[in-house]
């Protein structure tokens, strides 16, 4: 039994990963009708700036160094600019492209992204050491609970509980959801469609920067191609979810982070291998329960 | 009376399809004006290209003198033009109150804005008794009230309203006509109004254009268009002296 809620506990702290990267995908997606692939190339920006561009195996710490309540502002603006300037660069051109075109563009930009990283750094994998408190542990009961998943779960929560209230209570929040409901309706009424997107480009940085610290935390190590994984997991929770309900892809995120860690953890050794086969099973199975994803709906940005 | 809007000789195509062909009109300030015309004459086209919704291949829209063409339809709404899309567009998820709001965050002064919110409220209890009321969930009159007041809210000197009228029991839109004329005393608005039928027009407006087939067909004031004849024949296309039964719809 505590075996089961150690893994649950895993399970949660990768789940919440998944979802804040699906919450910043599904953020893009509501308003732009952008499946953004380029999200894991920023959450990549955000680790590396951590290090000295070099292309040696042992990172040294660059921003990585610095005090925490420095450091994490600056990583979220880092990747908040980057973000900026793809919006700026590719997808504003791009504004009455069909949403296809957008995909596609976006992988580009997740191509460029990739290599422009290889120049800078190399391409081998780098250990980095970000936090040596990170596996600590804090005992609650007889359950030894890695003290950085507690922090990933606080880490996420208060997030999700930000996007909320940011879309519920201001002023922004408010024409960023009426624009994703009806686009030239708002802007009609004045709502500034590029300020809003912009905007919605800005809260997927943020999330991505603090994605980039996390993971890196927990993984310890980075490479020029560790965001693609990221990015297609919450694409299919995005997907789970039901396209386009940020509810749904938080949901989503969690149900492929936990399906992924109890599968880990259960599956006969032999089988384990094939681990993300049966995850991705797993997601055909629900759509074909729930072909419009776990919570469909008709707006993005309804009832968060 | 000022020119408040020149819509100056615009021609509109969707691909091969041209909509509008050389359309003028113009609005003098405080003024209503409606266009009639059938089902796909193009009034939906000539209000989107005067909101910026739709840019005319040819022609100039010009706003007290200057020209608004190319502009985008944020940008016009910001230079005091409001429209009120045909079929509603409530923002269904979002509530009553948050609809009103975000024609209010257009004009940038908040304490006006909330004053405006309240004036909203009291004009139509209505709204108020479902502010917290996710606005799809409203009935269709009610929803037309709120768009309506929704563009009032961005303080617009001019109001272009597309087929207010359009799917409502005539009982409703005796009330949403009643409510536009009471806007328009309180809010010292010019309306430019779409409709596809004549009587409640002949009553209210002070001048009238007929739109068929993508041009202008007659224009003229509501006193001199009143016997309803000379629309008729607009409207349907008949040639000289030909009388035919047919009715525009009510
Ligand atoms: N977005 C569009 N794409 C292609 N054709 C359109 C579009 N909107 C309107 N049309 C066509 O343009 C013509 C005028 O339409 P519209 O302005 O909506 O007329 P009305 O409002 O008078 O019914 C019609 O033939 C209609 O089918
Ligand atoms: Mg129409």
């Amino acid at each position: 039994m505590i075996q089961f809620i150690q893994n649950l506990i895993d399970a949660v702290a990768l789940g919440s990963i998944y979802a804040l990267v699906a919450l910043g995908v599904g953020l893009l997606f509501g308003i732009l009708r952008l499946i953004n692939f380029a999200h894991g190339d920023y959450i990549t920006i955000g680790a590396y700036a951590l290090i000295v561009p070099s292309a040696d195996v042992t990172a040294r710490l660059l921003i990585g160094d610095w005090p925490w309540p420095v450091l994490i502002p600056t990583i979220c603006l880092i990747v908040v600019i980057a973000a900026l300037l793809t919006d700026a660069a590719v997808f504003r051109p791009l504004r009455r492209a069909t949403s296809p075109t957008l995909m596609i563009a976006s992988f580009a930009v997740s191509y460029i992204i990739q290599n422009g990283v290889l120049m800078a750094y190399g391409s081998r994998p780098k250990s980095v050491d970000l936090w040596s408190g990170a596996n600590s542990q804090v005992f609650i009961g007889d359950l030894r609970v890695p003290m950085l998943q507690l922090i990933t779960l606080a880490v996420t929560l208060v997030l999700m509980v930000a996007v909320t209230l940011f879309l519920r209570r201001t002023s922004y929040g408010i024409q960023m959801r009426a624009a994703a409901e009806d686009f030239r309706m708002a802007q009609y009424l004045g709502v500034r469609g590029n300020v809003v997107i912009g905007i919605a480009f800005a809260l997927s940085g943020i999330l991505a920067g603090v994605v980039s610290l996390l993971y890196t935390t927990q993984s310890g190590s980075l490479s020029h191609v560790m965001g693609v994984p990221l990015a297609l997991f919450a694409f299919v929770a995005v997907v789970v979810g039901g396209m386009g309900s940020l509810v749904g892809a938080v949901v989503g995120g969690f149900v492929i982070g936990i399906t992924v860690t109890m599968l880990q953890a259960y599956l006969p050794p032999d089988l384990r291998a094939f681990r993300d086969a049966f995850a991705f099973a797993f997601v055909i199975l629900v759509l074909l329960v729930r072909p419009a994803g776990i919570i469909p709906s008709r707006s993005t940005f309804e009832r968060v | 009376m000022t020119t408040l809007l020149e819509v100056d000789r615009i021609s509109v195509r969707y691909g091969n399809l041209v909509a509008l062909r050389d359309v003028s009109l113009t609005v003098a300030e405080g003024e209503v004006v409606c266009i009639i015309g059938p089902n796909g004459a193009g009034k939906s086209t000539t209000l989107a290209a005067i909101a910026g919704g739709v840019t005319p291949f040819s022609g100039d829209i010009r706003l007290q003198g200057e020209s608004i063409l190319g502009r985008q339809p944020e940008q016009i709404a910001r230079l005091g033009l409001s429209l009120v899309p045909e079929g509603r567009h409530v923002f269904g998820t979002l509530t009553v109150e948050e609809n009103l709001k975000i024609g209010g965050f257009v004009q940038g002064d908040r304490s006006t804005a909330r004053a405006d919110l309240d004036r909203m409220f009291t004009l139509f209890p209505r709204l108020a008794e479902r502010r917290t009321m996710p606005a799809g969930r409203l009935s269709g009159g009610e929803q037309q009230m709120l768009v309506v007041a929704r563009a009032v809210m961005t303080r617009p000197r001019l109001l272009l309203v597309d087929e207010p009228s359009l799917g409502l029991a005539p009982r409703i839109v005796d009330q949403i006509y009643e409510m536009l004329l009471d806007l328009r005393q309180r809010a010292n608005l010019t309306l430019l109004i779409n409709e596809q039928s004549s009587n409640r027009i002949l009553k209210h407006a002070d001048r009238i254009y007929v739109l068929r087939g993508a041009r202008i067909q007659l224009e003229g004031t509501a006193a001199e268009l009143q016997d309803g004849e000379a629309i008729r024949s607009a409207y349907f296309g008949f040639e000289d002296g030909a009388t035919a039964k047919a009715e525009i719809p009510a």
